[in-house]
């Protein structure tokens, strides 16, 4: 039966942590600890998860979770996993959450050795965009145009030059058994992936987009909602990748308006209609890749 | 089960356990006093979706029988259950 609401393990195991409220992160972790069980051993490296998980002697994590160096959440993944084996213990999952900033920049190398090895660790990246924990700088998955205190909007630069890294792909193109591109918005995708990395033997790999309101410039109120937003208008996508292939699990059946997404966040408000229009450029040339090569 | 609220509080070093491992889920503070505004559920118009439950990032609604309850001990006060809410059973009341 399909893991939902009503199946879901009542079970929580994040619970009375220091988030902000409205935290997309938090809620990322919560439910994916939901579905592997108390049985998964946690590894968060620096970042907002594990800042606001383990204020001592507030330990917000009713499993076993430690914290690694910054850059290290896959090594000790790798180590964990090791350790647990040699003492001949099988029933569990070593699991990482490490923010967008603690995998596509300071952990890259650590987690490509680890989907090098194949060890079999769980990899959850939750993408807030930026680095939110030390107020809000820029890290390779921040998206085009968004202001950040290290990519400020004024006359000359209106925020961040760059694109977005595509770490699902760079992830997939290592030849990982499964990779996966999920949201805060639709959580029933997201546990049925936790669900079926749960099953899977070697690297697995998921990318969680997950809205901060505090970076962003939303309500609390607003996290889910955007979360959907951000797929419906097409600057994000529910995909897989197993055995070699690319699937895509989610198809807008028209894209909903993408000024509408970014005019409601104030990190997007100094955008002009040229901005919009390079933005809206850029997700048409995804999709175009996505139609192609995508199942 | 969850995590819970402890009545012991370490406060000097040697309430510090010396192996490099503390007890799992051990609070011993709330997060009631960060909330503006509370969510209240009317469970006459609540169809048991349980939406308000599975997207709450802090996890504070939970089942009681067939109906659903807050802790208010945890809750933030996000609105996130109230938005989610399709029969607008959660209403986001001032706290006084």
């Amino acid at each position: 039966m399909a893991i939902n609401a009503k199946t879901i393990s009542e079970t929580e195991l994040f619970y009375g942590h220091k988030a902000c409220a409205g935290c997309g992160g938090s809620l990322a972790v919560r439910i994916a600890l939901k579905v592997l069980g108390e049985n998964a051993v946690a590894v968060l490296p620096a970042g907002c998860m594990s800042a606001v998980g383990f204020n001592f002697p507030q330990l917000c994590f009713g499993n076993n979770a430690i914290i690694s160096t910054f850059a290290g959440t896959a090594s000790m993944l790798t180590g964990v996993e090791a350790g647990l084996r040699a003492q001949g213990i099988t029933d569990f999952h070593a699991v990482g959450f490490a923010g967008d900033g603690g995998t596509a920049d300071i952990g890259l190398q650590a987690l490509s050795g680890a989907i090098d090895r194949n060890d079999d660790i769980l990899y959850i990246c939750y993408d807030n965009e930026a680095y939110m924990n030390t107020g809000i700088q820029k890290s390779s998955l921040t998206p085009f145009g968004a202001r950040t205190t290290t990519t400020p909007a004024g006359k000359n630069i209106r925020g961040n030059l760059r694109p977005k890294k595509n770490l699902f792909e760079i992830v997939a193109a290592h030849g990982i058994p499964y990779a996966a591109t999920a949201s805060v918005g639709y959580l029933n995708d997201f546990m049925r992936k936790v669900e079926k990395a749960k099953q899977i033997k070697g690297t697995k790999y998921i990318h969680i987009l997950a809205p901060c309101p505090t970076g962003w410039g939303v309500k609390t109120d607003e996290t889910v909602e955007i979360a959907k937003e951000v797929v419906d208008c097409g600057l994000w996508y529910l995909a897989e990748y197993e055995n070699g292939d690319f699937t895509l699990n989610h198809r807008p059946k028209e894209f909903s308006d993408v000024s509408a997404y970014l005019r409601r966040q104030s990190r997007f408000k100094h955008l002009t209609d040229v901005d919009i229009e390079i933005i809206t450029r850029s997700r048409d040339k995804k999709w175009e890749f996505i139609n192609q090569n995508f199942k | 089960m969850k995590p819970f609220l402890r009545d012991f509080v370490p406060t000097s070093y040697k309430d510090i356990p010396d192996a490099t491992a503390y007890e799992a889920g051990y609070l011993v503070t709330k997060n009631a006093g960060w909330r503006n505004i509370r969510p209240v559920i009317d469970n006459t118009k609540c169809v048991g979706c349980l939406n308000c439950y599975l997207y709450c990032p802090d996890g504070v609604i939970f089942r009681e029988g067939s109906k659903i309850n807050i802790d208010y001990d945890f809750c933030k006060g996000c609105g996130i259950c109230s938005k989610i809410c399709k029969p607008g059973a959660i209403k986001m009341e001032a706290e006084k």
